[in-house]
């Protein structure tokens, strides 16, 4: 009976402290959430997306639109890397002994390079292509560090969407005589593009949120981008929230938290876009019997 | 900016639905590559592109080292062990020591860095394993449908949130908030014995080693839960209704079953968690005080990471027209690096090692 007793309380404290726990990861989300939103919104000015930055006053249009030419970078050379790499390391690899897929080394280094801290990588860029090759604080350097980033993200993801396809899809493809490579595009990575543009939309949140390596690599600058790819600063939006948060006057407060702001909008836009591609798709692949 | 979802880099505990067509898959790799043309340039790029991370991970380790030789040469192992961070003259007085020229009196040691690294991870990581395994359980078990989707949804934004808005909420709300009702209380009440002592004495501002751990747990918390939490749901529903079936309670279901059967699992996203605390810059640039050249005295006081005096030395970096204090930071980069990449290819080694996932039913304990 005594025992029992002992058990009853273990197990109410396992429930109490479990939604505990999941309060302290909520909560704060919450908190965060909330309290961006309200230091912001109180200032809040409609033109702070058309004008650009003037000192540490104006607006954030110029900041608005480099992170947008950075993400469309980081879009054209990761998109294409990442899931190039991944298509290679679930379909093409050459098979180990054992039939399992090779090429662990390859799946080793893009995990251990996911790893590295950004600012060591921006580091590095910067030592290389910003001092080394003197392209200066611009445009290339800083796509170049945030596709490393991000490249191995899409490749695993791009991976992972493709080890799911449904064997029936790859036996039903080469029975109807398709070759292997038009099996791949038109079959395998048809059915595994939900998983692919979901990872791609999480590593365009990813790189629109960094910082550290891009202070080292986009400089910053007041106008907008220009089509340059080296020797011309750009603009983005974590700059103004990382250095107008600690100067003297209201107007750079405002501008670091307006660019909070924008900044969680479109985060929470990109990653719940992510969200329902997913859930869109375990809903089709549900219907249709898998 | 933390990542969640996709297969968290291999930690899935079932095999590969599709282990047959990876033979089949393979077969038609050979023919691909035995057909020239298009197919073959493809599988060409492709190859180039896998190969990628490699190099830059080679890349990085090389021109790092590269990078940091003048530095290692000066300040030997003393970058290690010693903890003044000074640049030197800045009235461009320059001296030569082991064939390095360098500003007169620059001397650097990251003691201090390594210490407060370890440090912030450390609290970061003991305080966020048992709240993320917590709420994975609370996400997965008889939690209803309605409920566990939009409250799994908070914890992937709460991944996906910037780092440097972190540091923004820990320096301008959540520090000053502890600094003022919850350090003084907890500085008052502890006794004063030996490792609590730690807790007393001066609770500052709200920028430093806490609130630094703190603003870490609240980024890694994400992503251990979401792992967690596609783990949990991975084990298979037999086991644990044979557990509730010989009358086991859910506490004792979680502990006997679900958690042993994805350990590994859980103890790879763990050190996951620890090397995204151990490089994180921005926020604890941000929170922590940015100090240099001292190791906190109790654990409200300020401190400096590797990765943040990387960030906050950059500017000081410039003046430097030898060069010299460029290559200390190479080298504290370096260090951070090593670190790092250790503590990933150990995860990796231990998630390997145990292999696939064995049933743990019927063992005790």
């Amino acid at each position: 009976m005594d025992r029992n007793r002992g058990r009853r309380l273990w197990e109410l404290a396992f429930r109490l402290g479990a939604i505990l726990a999941l309060a302290l990861v909520v909560g704060p989300a919450a908190w965060l959430l909330v309290g961006v939103v309200a230091k912001a919104a109180p200032h809040w000015r409609w033109s702070v997306l058309f004008t650009p930055t003037t000192g540490a006053s104006g607006g954030l249009a110029n900041a608005i639109t480099g992170t947008v030419v950075l993400m469309a970078g980081v879009l054209i050379v990761a998109g294409t890397l990442g899931v190039l790499g991944g298509i290679y390391l679930a379909e093409l690899a050459p098979a180990r002994r054992g039939g399992k897929q090779g090429s662990s080394v390859l799946r080793l280094a893009t995990d251990v390079l996911s790893g590295v801290p950004s600012i060591t990588l921006g580091f590095v860029v910067y030592i290389a292509l910003v001092l080394g090759l003197h392209w200066g604080f611009s445009l290339a350097p800083a796509v170049v560090v945030l596709s490393v980033m991000v490249i191995p993200y899409i490749a695993r993801s791009t991976e992972s969407a493709l080890a799911q396809v449904p064997t029936g899809y790859r036996e039903g493809a080469e029975a109807l005589g398709m070759s292997p490579g038009y099996a791949l595009r038109k079959i395998v990575v048809r059915t595994a593009l939900p998983g692919i543009v979901t990872g791609l939309l999480i590593a365009l949140a990813i790189s629109s949120g960094e910082t550290a390596p891009l202070l080292y690599t986009a400089g910053f600058t007041n106008s907008f981008p220009q089509p340059h790819l080296i020797h011309t600063p750009v603009a983005y939006l974590t700059y103004p929230v990382w250095t107008f948060y600690n100067y003297p006057s209201n107007e750079a407060h405002t501008l670091a938290n307006d660019a909070a702001l924008i900044l969680v909008v479109l985060v929470l836009i990109l990653l719940i876009g992510a969200r329902l591609i997913t859930n869109r798709a375990e809903r089709y692949s549900e219907g249709t019997g898998r | 900016m933390t990542v969640v979802g996709g297969d968290a880099g291999g930690l899935s505990a079932s095999p590969p639905p599709n282990s047959v067509s990876r033979l089949v898959g393979s077969g038609r790799a050979d023919d691909a590559s035995r057909s020239p043309g298009r197919s073959g340039l493809f599988r060409g790029a492709a190859r180039v592109a896998a190969t990628l991370p490699l190099l830059a991970l080679a890349g990085t380790i090389t021109i790092l080292t590269v990078k940091a030789l003048p530095s290692i040469r000066v300040n030997g192992l003393h970058f290690l062990t010693g903890s003044a961070w000074k640049p030197g003259s800045t009235y461009g007085a320059t001296v030569r020591t082991n064939g390095v020229e360098h500003p007169l009196g620059a001397s650097y040691g990251i003691w201090p860095l390594i210490v407060g690294t370890l440090q912030t991870s450390a609290i970061a990581v003991v305080l966020a394993v048992p709240i993320s395994i917590g709420a994975a359980f609370a996400l997965t078990e008889r939690m209803p449908t309605w409920l566990s989707r939009p409250l799994s949804l908070a914890v992937e934004i709460l991944a996906g949130i910037p780092s440097v808005i972190l540091g923004l909420w820990g320096v301008l709300t959540l520090g000053p908030f502890l600094a003022q009702h919850v350090y003084p209380l907890v500085a008052d009440h502890v006794p004063d014995v030996p490792v609590l002592r730690y807790f007393r004495g001066p609770t500052g501002h709200g920028e430093g080693l806490a609130t630094s751990g703190l603003v870490l747990t609240l980024m890694i918390v994400p992503i251990i839960t979401a792992t967690t939490r596609d783990l949990f749901r991975q084990v298979p529903t037999l086991p644990k209704e044979g557990a509730t079936a010989l009358g086991m309670t859910d506490a004792e279901t979680a502990r006997r079953v679900t958690v042993p059967w994805v350990r590994t699992g859980i103890v790879g996203a763990t050190v996951l968690g620890l090397g995204r605390a151990l490089g994180e810059t921005i926020a604890v640039a941000m929170i922590s005080g940015a100090a240099l050249n001292s190791v906190s005295a109790n654990i409200y006081g300020t401190m400096g990471t590797i990765a943040a005096a990387i960030v906050t030395q950059l500017d000081s970096a410039y003046t430097d027209g030898t060069g010299f204090a460029i290559s200390a930071l190479a080298e504290a980069a370096l260090v951070l690096a090593v670190i790092t990449v250790g503590v990933n290819l150990i995860a990796r080694l231990v998630i390997s090692r145990s292999g696939r996932l064995t049933a743990p039913v019927g063992r005790s304990g």
